[in-house]
């Protein structure tokens, strides 16, 4: 008897694991991680050394995959919300991005191309990027709840017009920042050899996970999700929620902001965080988040982020062209995708099933 | 669902009965081919092998048509599509003929609707109406009826059944499933009673009086069918007196008439009158449901404003909607989020419950209203109606409110749930909250509500206590007066 | 109820309005909005606006939009979406450049791989939708980094293709009398269209027919008004799905080959953002992404109308780039608020 519990026990905690919704995600990342071992297992080495400022500098593909994909899991934090919410996607966040480094660099220059110093503090232009990105987050957020359009239309008004709001803020210049100060977030900080993008999307990790402990954030926009008008009937105001969902998301993108026109010192509008939206999106999808809404699980699209950029960085290494990248990209989601439909999962384990049986039938006879 | 053989004859009307999560709707989604059935055969007249049927479209060649208890019609297409969709020979679409032929079954069967009409601008009622239409222009040899009464009132009832037995006498076989027992007895042949999952039987329905009947689909004797209340349950504390709630010349978008009303601490009381007479209207007025007009509410004497629910619930008063599964449940949440959401919200955005907290809320109630889940982290989406419905139930008890409101709780779910609410309304009441408690069955208000508001057309018209509370006086009311 | 009869006596416009389904009201609403915009710019800026081949100019330019658009409508009745449409026309665009300039193939051969893209784009995302019930917007967004993937993996850059057969084909003017202008000289200049129109225009003919009488077509907005009732109803639902996924990728190809037909040449940076443009256009022309709600012809009008106001905004001289992009997104952001508004006013009742 003991030992056949133990044993349903083993199976309804592998079970338990297959169900959860990390595995996904966490799979892919492994399986990445073994191919890339198995490739060229120099993949993984990390070194410390210094760079050419003298500042100590951990260097590695990891690292790099660390550092770059940084942004995107900031995206990821704010994505999973709005779509847990209001059950669907907000497209715009790449043209917001502009939006928000445009403003930067127009506070931090003061409309000069390429002034010797700083017209303004770097927290000024920060918070300037952060307000005007939630503003524009609150604008998609009122056009989605209080005038109903389905999120993805709603935010295809911000997406066509983005980038020209963004080259317009600058009057179609692109400033340039001199201040090296400002490229820490971006790059280094001195002393610290671990790039700055990456402790900046921890930090905003922490914050999230904070917020969800001790908010009520997570079950409200849960429930709004689930079902907006047994929710109004709890005392929620679903509308509010949805709208919040936005704000927040408006708050990340000045983040991921800040980082994308630190790399740099300056903007391009028509390529800055280009295409960035569907990778976002996509790592809500990966992390096993229902895109129609509901219940929803933040570590898992984060990782999903993390296993887009090392997907990304994996490809650079084979020398795909960064253009012809997202031809792999597609290969490689429509095979996780296709693998962790419920459909196919149940095809795939009654087959199971079958082949047992079979087997069985086969030592019988 | 396991092991269930089911005989239906030509021309019989033959009803399915069962408590909630007994397996009649898995029989018959497994009947018209939405779920796969894992063992077994289906077999039909004029047939020598079983019937294969593994979609929706299969069982409509097969000549089975049915209508189920949520209107299952596409609510972008005008009436006329939606009886006519998916039907036929041909790839094109003749728009006058079909609106023709529409319009004369919406005739033939007065129905108020014209057939160019989009559906989405019909009521639910008519909704109803044009799906059954529907079927029974199929020319089918079996008709399903899942529950197509719960959300028509005693005219279109009396019609629907009059179309029944007009089909049986053309001999088509008609499956009917309804929490109505009124209804079974009044048309159907055959009773078939589901428990569990499992066949209890087939019976002859002289063979089967109601009690026995009810025994049947419980599994239990039932001796408390009648009278559950005694004095025993009479709150009488020393602020029996007190007026808990009033509202003056209270109004909401939702296109009542303004109305006047109030409830006393520890007292059962209840809004009746025809399904659409504005019922759940005043209660969700009350509740801030709809946005209010005109009016002014008080509590315990003090002037209050509920603009919205949130303002009911922080003045003690709560709410458990009509229609559980749009206004109630967050289906994708577990059993212990639907239970403390209320209180939660009312607590506050920034004081979450400790999972300790939650668990303990969750169980306790579990244990005390006897919800059968496997535990407190399963969805409430996957347990059956009366269970959904005694965790909303639980939901607003843990609010501990001073005025509970319950707009048809007891709908769609299984005789001995049912029972086990109005108890618990009366034994809630007895320790001093007051309620109010709204349900399509008088019998169901009589047995609890000590006063009763009558509505009609959207109007307070009349208030009965004592011993005007009698089936009859009601109707009467109900019908307009003293005629 | 009473209340109802009662007022619908007289008829009077509100009444109407509410008599009719939302896809009619949306149309009617999209159509009178263009001649509207269209004869303002008539009065207040003339120019060019007065000449018909202003007009002629814009199908010209659109032709290839207006198809793809009519596919991505389809889907959208049908409940779903399908962005791949801009990327599996820059795929075909190359596609067919490549083996006209480097291989040196024939017409007929190179309209047979556009078919062919198209065909497998929407073969395989339609499997992936309708039967393994995959979000149509992961799938098809997979599907646009592919075929923009794909398309530089063909080609890297751009290139004018010199087949003298094709450029024969793209020069081809269709003249229509009476309605040419005299220029500055007073020369008589005709008025003319491009092959591709003619494509275009049979295409909405074809598809407006499909979609209003015949039952697949009413299994659409079946399907997209509420999927589960549909099939209780008894449609497929599935085949239905996927083969609102096969036409749009067929007609994404059909859109490619006029695209390149228009454009003559081959580029990975064509047809960038067509699927927003046509998801606009979509929008704009009636066709709700919620499903079930839409229609052909307004989709047609919601393209002319989506180039109508950057024509409009380049003539009033708002030249600078940014003009553009901001004044779409103004028309479609009033599209969807008066949309919602008068949806949500009509279904208050």
């Amino acid at each position: 008897m003991q030992k056949n519990n133990s044993k349903s026990s083993v199976a309804k905690a592998f079970s338990g694991i297959f169900r959860n919704q990390l595995f996904i995600p966490i799979a892919a990342l492994l399986l990445l991680a073994l191919f890339n071992f198995i490739m060229d297992p120099s993949f993984f080495a990390i070194s410390f050394g210094h760079n050419s400022a003298g500042n100590p500098v951990l260097s590695g593909r990891l690292i790099t995959i660390l550092d770059n994909g940084s942004e995107l899991a900031i995206l990821a934090i704010g994505m999973t919300l709005v779509t847990a919410a209001s059950g669907g996607q907000d497209i715009s966040v790449g043209a917001a991005i502009a939006i928000a480094g445009s403003v930067i660099l127009r506070v931090l220059c003061g409309g000069q191309v390429s002034p010797e110093h700083l017209q303004a503090p770097i927290i000024v232009g920060f918070l300037a990027a952060c307000i005007v990105a939630m503003l524009f987050g609150a604008f998609n957020g009122v056009l989605v709840a209080y005038f109903k359009i389905q999120p993805m239309v709603a935010t295809l008004i911000l997406y066509t017009a983005g980038r020209s709001i963004a080259s317009w803020i600058n009057n179609s210049q692109l400033p340039i920042v001199n201040e090296p100060k400002f490229g820490y977030f971006g790059g280094l900080i001195p002393g610290i050899p671990i790039p700055t993008p990456f402790i900046i999307a921890v930090i905003c990790m922490i914050v999230m996970a904070l917020v969800l402990k001790f908010t009520n954030l997570g079950l409200y926009t849960q429930a709004v999700g689930i079902n907006e008008s047994s929710s109004k009937l709890n005392g929620l105001n679903p509308k509010f929620i949805k709208l919040l969902s936005f704000i927040i998301l408006g708050l990340c993108v000045a983040v991921a902001a800040l980082i994308k026109v630190s790399r740099v010192s300056t903007i391009n509008y028509s390529v800055v965080a280009k295409d960035i939206e569907m990778d976002a999106i996509l790592a809500v999808a990966l992390g096993g988040n229902a895109l129609s809404g509901g219940k929803f699980s933040m570590p898992a699209s984060i990782i999903g982020a993390y296993v887009i950029q090392f997907l990304t960085t994996t490809l650079y290494k084979f020398n795909v062209r960064a253009d012809a990248l997202p031809a792999y990209k597609a290969a490689v989601i429509i095979l996780l995708v296709v693998l962790s439909a419920p459909v196919v999962r149940e095809k795939l384990s009654s087959l199971g099933k079958k082949l047992k049986s079979g087997t069985r039938v086969k030592e019988v006879g | 669902m396991q092991n269930v053989d089911f005989t239906l004859c030509e021309g019989e009307i033959h009803a399915l009965m069962g408590e909630n999560g007994a397996g009649k709707s898995t029989l018959i989604k497994v009947l018209t081919g939405v779920y796969e059935k894992d063992e077994g055969e289906i077999f039909l007249k004029g047939m020598n092998k079983a019937a294969v049927i593994r979609s929706p479209q299969d069982a409509q060649k097969l000549g089975i048509s049915t209508v189920y208890q949520e209107i299952t019609l596409c609510p972008n297409l005008s009436v006329a599509e939606n009886m006519y969709i998916a039907r036929g020979k041909g790839a094109g679409q003749n728009w006058k003929k079909m609106n023709a032929d529409a319009d004369k079954i919406l005739k033939s069967l007065d129905i108020p609707a014209k057939a160019t009409q989009q559906l989405s601008s019909c009521s639910i009622a008519i909704q109803q109406m044009v799906a059954i239409a529907r079927a029974v222009d199929m020319d089918c040899k079996v008709l399903i009826l899942d529950e197509p009464t719960s959300s028509l009132d005693e005219q279109e009832v009396q019609k629907l059944f009059g179309l029944m037995r007009d089909l049986k006498k053309r001999g088509v076989g008609i499956i009917f499933v309804t929490h109505f027992l009124d209804q079974v007895y009044e048309v159907s042949d055959k009773i078939t009673v589901l428990r569990d999952g499992k066949l209890v039987g087939e019976y002859e329905i002289e063979t089967l009086p109601r009690v026995k009947l009810v025994a049947k689909m419980l599994g239990k004797e039932l001796d408390d069918m009648e009278e559950i209340r005694d004095d025993s349950l009479v709150y009488k504390g020393k602020d029996a007196d007190e007026t808990v709630f009033e509202a003056k010349g209270l109004q909401s978008n939702a296109g009542i008439k303004p109305f006047d009303f109030y409830i006393k601490r520890g007292e059962v009381n209840g809004f009746t009158g025809l399904l659409g007479s504005g019922r759940s209207e005043c209660v969700r007025a009350i509740f801030g449901a709809d946005r209010m007009l005109h009016g002014e509410v008080k509590k315990n004497g003090k002037k209050i404003k509920i603009s919205k629910p949130i303002d009911a619930m922080k003045n003690g008063i709560a709410y458990l909607p009509e229609d559980r599964k749009i206004d109630g449940i967050i289906g994708d949440l577990s059993v212990r989020e639907n239970i403390i959401l209320a209180l939660q919200v009312l607590k506050g955005f920034f004081k979450p419950f400790t999972k300790a907290q939650a668990y303990k809320f969750a169980d306790e109630y579990i244990k005390l209203l006897e919800i059968k889940t496997a535990s407190a982290d399963t969805p409430i989406k996957s347990l059956s109606g009366g269970n959904q419905q005694k965790v909303i139930l639980a939901r607003w008890l843990l609010m501990n409110p001073e005025y509970l409101i319950l707009d048809e709780p007891t709908r769609g779910i299984d005789i001995g749930t049912k029972i086990e609410i109005q108890k618990l309304v009366l034994k809630l009441a007895s320790e001093g909250m007051s309620v109010t408690f709204i349900s399509s069955e008088t019998d169901e208000m009589l047995r609890t509500c000590s006063r009763l508001v009558v509505m009609r057309d959207r109007k307070v018209v009349g208030e009965l206590s004592g011993e005007d509370l009698t089936q009859n006086k009601i109707m009467s009311t109900i019908a307009g007066g003293d005629r | 109820m009473k209340d109802k009869k009662s007022s619908s006596g007289g008829i009077s416009i509100g009444a109407r309005i509410k008599g009719m389904s939302d896809t009619n009201l949306l149309l009617v609403i999209t159509i009178i909005v263009f001649f509207v915009m269209y004869i303002g710019a008539m009065v207040f800026q003339g120019g060019s606006f007065l000449k018909p081949q202003a007009f002629l100019n814009i199908l010209n330019q659109q032709a290839a939009l207006i198809i793809v658009s009519c596919g991505l409508s389809l889907v959208m009745i049908t409940g779903g979406i399908d962005i791949s449409v801009g990327g599996v026309v820059a795929l075909v665009s190359m596609s067919c450049a490549v083996y006209l300039d480097y291989l040196g193939g024939n017409i007929v051969v190179s309209i047979l791989i556009a078919l062919a893209i198209g065909l497998a784009f929407g073969l395989v995302q339609g499997y992936l939708v309708a039967y393994l019930e995959i979000q149509p917007f992961i799938v098809t967004l997979a599907g646009m980094f592919f075929a923009r993937g794909m398309t530089t993996i063909v080609h890297t850059n751009p290139f004018n293709v010199a087949n003298e057969k094709f450029v024969k084909l793209k020069d081809t003017r269709i003249t229509i009398p009476f309605l040419g202008s005299n220029n500055a000289k007073g020369m008589y200049i005709p008025a003319y269209i491009e092959i591709g129109v003619i494509v275009a225009l049979v295409i909405v003919i074809v598809f407006f027919c499909l979609l209003r009488w015949t039952k697949l077509g009413r299994g659409f907005y079946a399907v997209g008004g509420n999927q589960y009732s549909a099939l209780m109803l008894g449609i497929n639902v599935k085949r239905t799905k996927f083969i609102s996924h096969l036409l749009s990728g067929i007609l994404a190809g059909i859109g490619g080959f006029v695209y390149f037909l228009h454009i003559g040449s081959g580029s990975p940076s064509h047809a960038t953002g067509m699927e927003m443009d046509a998801i606009a256009s979509s929008i704009i022309g009636g066709t709700m992404l919620t499903g079930g709600v839409g229609n052909i012809i307004g989709t047609f009008f919601g393209v002319l109308s989506l180039s109508t106001i950057q024509n409009i905004v380049a003539l009033a001289g708002l030249d600078e780039p940014w003009w553009i992009g901001i004044t779409r997104a103004a028309m479609l952001c009033l599209f969807l608020v008066v949309q919602s508004i008068i949806i949500a006013n009509k279904n208050k009742d």
